[in-house]
């Protein structure tokens, strides 16, 4: 059915054609609409899931990794400080190999308090064993959303996925969402290690250092396993539902000589900064980056890189231009720009490559 | 590219409103976007929605500077805070009043008392008239969008056919 939505509620309709076992969650500013949508479903029949109200963001997770180690599907959402407060939690649903389903509507951290868009929350779970995907768009959170499921529960991945979207930039806004019908894309969940009382196992029991180490060489063995899961399964999307998926979602980047590299909405919105730069002869292209983790192998050779990071590590960079720096050893513009949902534009992002400094860091809106 | 700003307080249905215009046109075969700018504001403050409306598919995100079109939901907004800001040379105005608020004079302005429309139709929730559905036929009577898709938009949102009544009342009542 094609019709118009929000971000959220595009999410929440996809968790619905998911069909989780359970959903626990805790409502934070901007993910609110994504939890009372799926409360909804459940209260109003169409939706079977368990439905458990939570009382933090860290139960919330503890939940859904007590459910999803029986071998049941389930999601979550959360956001900013929400995300922060189930830390300890992410790090164990990665550890304990459990396909969970996680939604960040990405918001600044406090202090100051601030509820707008900024990535800089689900970047600080890079480094979890979670997979993370960031969209764009209304339709690619719901596509996204679905796919994530697929991948999450394939066996040779069995590692969550995280699906992140910009607060209120394109978590509220309405868009037109073609809801397809999942039907059989996702196949039903069969998880080797689940537990049962018919095989009663324990978790989280004292491990030894050689076989702690193995545990963690074989996260990062499926993280790399994981890079062909996500394009069999982006590849059986797009021949299913006609929308196409990929590492990066490239804009007028064949002849391009200058490439601006950005995640989320700004990295749409960089596609119309791309067609005012060619009106003036400047030969640009967006490259949208999907993932971060798996980090995509990127082809940058012989261009000019203009990064725009929604996001700041201290004391080093935005994370986005040094990952690509250390992956490819190609140097660029580092553009910190949208921090606290700061008011960026296609006009602006147009002016970040005409006056590009390659090697240089630039804060918009402050630096000079 | 068609931009609209649209100014209301918090709690007057501004936000519906926005997606009501996006959706009808979005059933006249266009692409649209409506965007909440939510700040710190709670009910009463006054608050502002984006929309755009476009023949290809909408790629931006940041807020609109250079509306083509104003719509006040609340004239006292006008008192505030400079609602005109940035609208373009051939822009056009609609605000929800009996007649033109002295501050709109030397615009292109259209008006109608979508609150009196409200009240008569007892289009009220909580003691607050709703605007957010009889603005959208005012808007249908302007060409943003056709009747049928205005008519459509509304009943697939609301049920209470008193919508659709107050939403005729002012595609008629325009001035």
């Amino acid at each position: 059915m094609l019709t118009i939505s929000t971000g959220n509620n595009a999410v929440a309709a996809a968790v619905r054609q998911a069909n989780p076992a359970v959903v626990a969650a805790y409502p934070i500013t901007p993910q609110t609409e994504i939890v009372e949508q799926i409360a909804n479903y459940v209260t109003n029949g169409s939706l079977k899931s368990k439905y458990i109200p939570v009382e933090s963001e860290h139960s919330a997770m503890a939940a859904c990794i007590g459910a999803s180690i029986t071998g049941v599907r389930t999601f979550t959402a959360t956001s900013s400080h929400g995300l922060l407060y189930m830390h300890e939690m992410v790090n164990w649903a990665a550890g304990a190999r459990l396909p969970i389903v996680m939604a960040n509507v990405n918001r600044a951290l406090g202090p100051g308090w601030n509820v707008w868009a900024e990535h800089t929350d689900a970047l600080q779970a890079r480094d979890t064993g979670w997979l993370q995907v960031y969209v764009s768009t209304v339709q690619e959170a719901y596509d996204a959303t679905l796919m994530a499921f697929r991948i999450a529960e394939d066996r040779r991945v069995y590692l969550p996925v995280m699906i992140n979207l910009d607060g209120f930039a394109l978590s509220h806004i309405s868009q037109q969402l073609e809801e397809s019908q999942a039907g059989d894309f996702i196949p039903p969940l069969v998880l080797d290690h689940a537990i049962s009382t018919d095989a009663p196992a324990g978790y989280g029991c004292m491990t030894s250092s050689a076989d702690y180490f193995r545990i963690r060489y074989d996260i990062e063995r499926s993280m790399r396993d994981s890079v062909q899961v996500i394009q069999e399964t982006e590849a059986a999307f797009a021949e299913r539902f006609g929308r196409k998926y990929s590492w990066t979602e490239d804009y007028r980047c064949e002849d391009a000589e200058v490439l601006i590299l950005a995640m989320g909405t700004l990295g749409k919105e960089a596609e119309v900064a791309v067609d005012i730069l060619r009106s003036e002869g400047i030969k640009a292209g967006s490259m949208r980056v999907r993932w971060i983790r798996p980090f995509p192998q990127l082809d940058l050779k012989g261009r000019e890189l203009v990064v725009i990071d929604r996001n700041y590590s201290f004391g080093f960079g935005g994370i986005l231009a040094t990952s690509i720096r250390a992956k490819t050893g190609e140097e660029c513009y580092n553009v910190i720009a949208g921090l606290g949902g700061q008011e960026v534009t296609y006009d602006d992002i147009a002016g970040f490559v005409r006056n590009r400094r390659i090697g240089e860091e630039f804060w918009f809106g402050v630096d000079a | 590219m068609y931009e609209i700003r649209l100014h209301s307080r918090g709690g007057q249905g501004g936000v519906t409103a926005a997606k009501l215009m996006a959706l009808a046109s979005f059933r006249d075969g266009k692409y649209a976007t409506a965007a909440p700018f939510y700040g710190a504001e709670r009910r009463g403050a006054p608050i502002v929605s984006f929309i755009r409306i476009d023949d290809k598919p909408i790629k931006i995100y940041s807020q609109i500077h250079n509306p083509d079109l104003i719509v006040v939901l609340d004239p006292s907004i006008i008192d505030l805070v400079n609602v005109f800001e940035g609208l373009k040379p051939d822009g056009k105005v609609l605000i929800n009043a009996p007649e033109i608020p002295e501050k709109a004079r030397g615009y292109q302005v259209r008006y109608v008392d979508l609150t009196g429309i409200a009240l008569r139709t007892n289009l009220v929730v909580a003691g607050s008239p709703i605007l957010n559905t009889p603005v959208i036929g005012a808007l249908a009577k302007m060409g943003l969008f056709s009747r049928e898709s205005a008519a459509a938009a509304i009943r697939e949102t609301f049920s209470d056919e008193r919508n659709l009544k107050a939403a005729l009342m002012a595609y008629e009542e325009l001035v």
